[in-house]
């Protein structure tokens, strides 16, 4: 017993002093900590010799991209790719926002919806981009549909679920100061869900992303999910390790632009307790 | 108070409310009738679930009754009206409103113009001695400060008659008692028609010119005791004998009530 105590008070005196010693490097101390760990562990998986012919030597894939602006394709790929997830989101998301908004608002459009939304959301856009590419050939048209039908059904649903959870006693409160039904609409739900579509927006611009593979598996000319699987048939894995790390950067850009536009526009949002 | 010349703000005339639920139906109010005059305060008390929550909402036109009707001014109840004011329990600001945005929020809707609607707002606002915390949003305000803007906006919205709901029940004791001390002030001030529901006997005497006793489901008037404590009231009032007097009355008749509901 007595042994078990002194293990234990050591234990969280050695706790308290992590603590102290985690916080004393700053965030941004720690994240040049965490690229240099990547860094180490991708020299070390370009050395084992498994797995060096999908991760080559950082220099390799960084000399890649000179690669492939020499062959007039990076920036091409880039910004074909943007285009078909740009667009493909702002058509979903706009034709979520009415859907959510219709099935909050009216039960039996729900009943008849929310069903089938949520069917095909758990459906891999890649298993449909056949059917998509039978009725609409190959080109930007298809590419768009298919990012357009994944982002839908996500934001869809989320927005939704975020006019069902809003405060009843809001509108209740809107009622008794004098609101008809178009200034509930107009001054309570529609600022009440702001957070939501925020988060449909954030989920949405994942999801465009993610099913950019698929979208452009539809006989795309150019983008960096096509320009991905051709390299794949030609082994050359440098460029193909540069295009993935593209797309997390791109990831990653939508996500911090997110944020500061949520910050701008949710900022009144009591924050939750974590 | 000029006690003669009564005239009747709102009348419930033998409101039933009833709910179908799955153990068949269950009735929250049955009978209820009462007459509340111009300027009175009323304060209600009972044990949780005996309806008082229900009867505030149907007169103020969120729910409506299974029988019976609400007339206010001698008009019909049918729907919410601007000169039925509420103060919630939970606040109810809406979070993405200034202190500012939400008093002026029911004189904008009334089509009062921008720099008036202003106007109107600050009048309360430093009316709740907030006026340092205009542009904060709800989120940076505590507990207390949020209730005395949500009693602000009621105010601003220039109802007749003020219907509140525990405003103080999620409080800790001592904002609590300023609070209450604030409200008999605007109170006096103000005259206006207030209905206060409250599950605190000390805090339903003290604020009230009458106090319901609502007994327990189905919820009925047990009994309105007249409170003749002198104004202005504050928290001596509490020491006076005649105060601890009606408080045994009034608690050992809701403590009755506390029991049927055990049973």
């Amino acid at each position: 017993m007595k042994v078990e105590t002194t293990v234990e008070r050591n234990k969280s005196r050695k706790n308290a002093d992590r603590q102290s010693w985690i916080e004393k490097i700053p965030t941004k101390g720690w994240l040049l900590l965490s690229l240099t760990v990547a860094v180490i562990f991708w020299s070390i998986l370009s050395v084992i010799p498994s797995t060096a012919r999908s991760f080559p030597n950082i220099i390799y894939v960084v000399e890649s991209i000179g690669l492939m602006m020499s062959r007039g394709v990076f920036w091409q790929d880039i910004s074909s790719s943007m285009i078909s997830v740009l667009f493909g989101f702002l058509i979903g998301f706009v034709l979520s926002l009415p859907v959510a908004i219709l099935m909050a608002w009216y039960r039996p459009v729900q009943y008849i919806i929310e069903p089938w939304i949520q069917f095909i959301r758990n459906i891999p856009p890649l298993a449909y981009v056949p059917l998509v590419v039978i009725s609409f050939g190959v080109g930007r048209t298809p590419q768009i549909i298919v990012i357009t039908i994944a982002t839908f059904l996500t934001m869809s649903i989320t927005i939704y679920q975020g006019i069902k959870n809003i405060d009843p006693t809001l509108i209740k409160a809107a009622r008794v100061l004098g609101a008809k039904d178009k200034d509930i609409f107009f001054k309570v739900i529609g600022p009440a869900s702001l957070p939501f579509i925020m988060t449909a927006i954030r989920l949405g611009t994942a999801i465009a992303l993610t099913s950019l593979i698929a979208a452009e598996s539809t006989g795309a000319s150019a983008g960096l999910g096509m320009r991905i699987r051709a390299l794949n048939n030609t082994f050359e894995s440098s460029p193909m390790l540069l295009y993935i790390i593209v797309i997390g950067v791109i990831g990653l850009i939508f996500e911090k632009l997110i944020k500061i536009l949520e910050r701008r526009l949710t900022g009144w949002q009591e924050k939750r307790e974590q | 108070m000029a006690r003669e010349k009564r005239t009747v703000k709102v009348k419930i005339d033998n409101i039933r409310k009833s709910f179908d639920s799955r153990n068949g139906e269950v009735v929250a109010l049955n009978g209820v009738s009462l007459d509340i005059y111009e300027n009175e305060f009323i304060t209600v008390v009972g044990p949780s679930g005996c309806g008082k929550s229900t009867l505030l909402n149907i007169i103020a036109g969120l729910t409506k009754p299974t029988s019976g009707t609400v007339y206010c001014d001698g008009k019909e109840v049918l729907s919410t009206g601007t000169e039925r004011g509420v103060v919630f329990q939970q606040y109810a600001l809406f979070p993405w409103l200034t202190v500012k945005g939400n008093v002026e929020f029911g004189p904008k809707l009334q089509g009062i113009g921008k720099k008036e609607a202003e106007e109107i707002a600050m009048k309360y606002i430093e009316m709740v001695d907030l006026q340092d915390f205009t542009n904060h949003f709800p989120k940076e305000l505590s507990g207390g400060m949020k209730q005395r803007v949500a009693i602000a906006r009621a105010y601003a919205a220039n109802p007749s008659v003020l219907l509140m709901d525990e405003p103080f029940g999620a409080l800790d004791a001592q904002t609590r008692t300023q609070l209450q001390e604030e409200l008999i002030q605007t109170w006096e001030k103000e005259q206006k028609t207030c209905f206060f529901i409250t599950h605190d006997v000390d805090e339903a005497i003290l604020l009230g010119q009458k106090v319901i006793i609502m007994s327990a489901r189905p919820g009925r008037i047990k009994e309105i005791v007249d409170i003749d404590l002198p104004y202005p009231r504050n928290q001596e009032t509490k020491m006076l004998p005649a105060f601890n007097e009606v408080k045994n009355h009034i608690w050992s008749q809701v403590y009755k009530e506390y029991l049927e509901v055990r049973k």
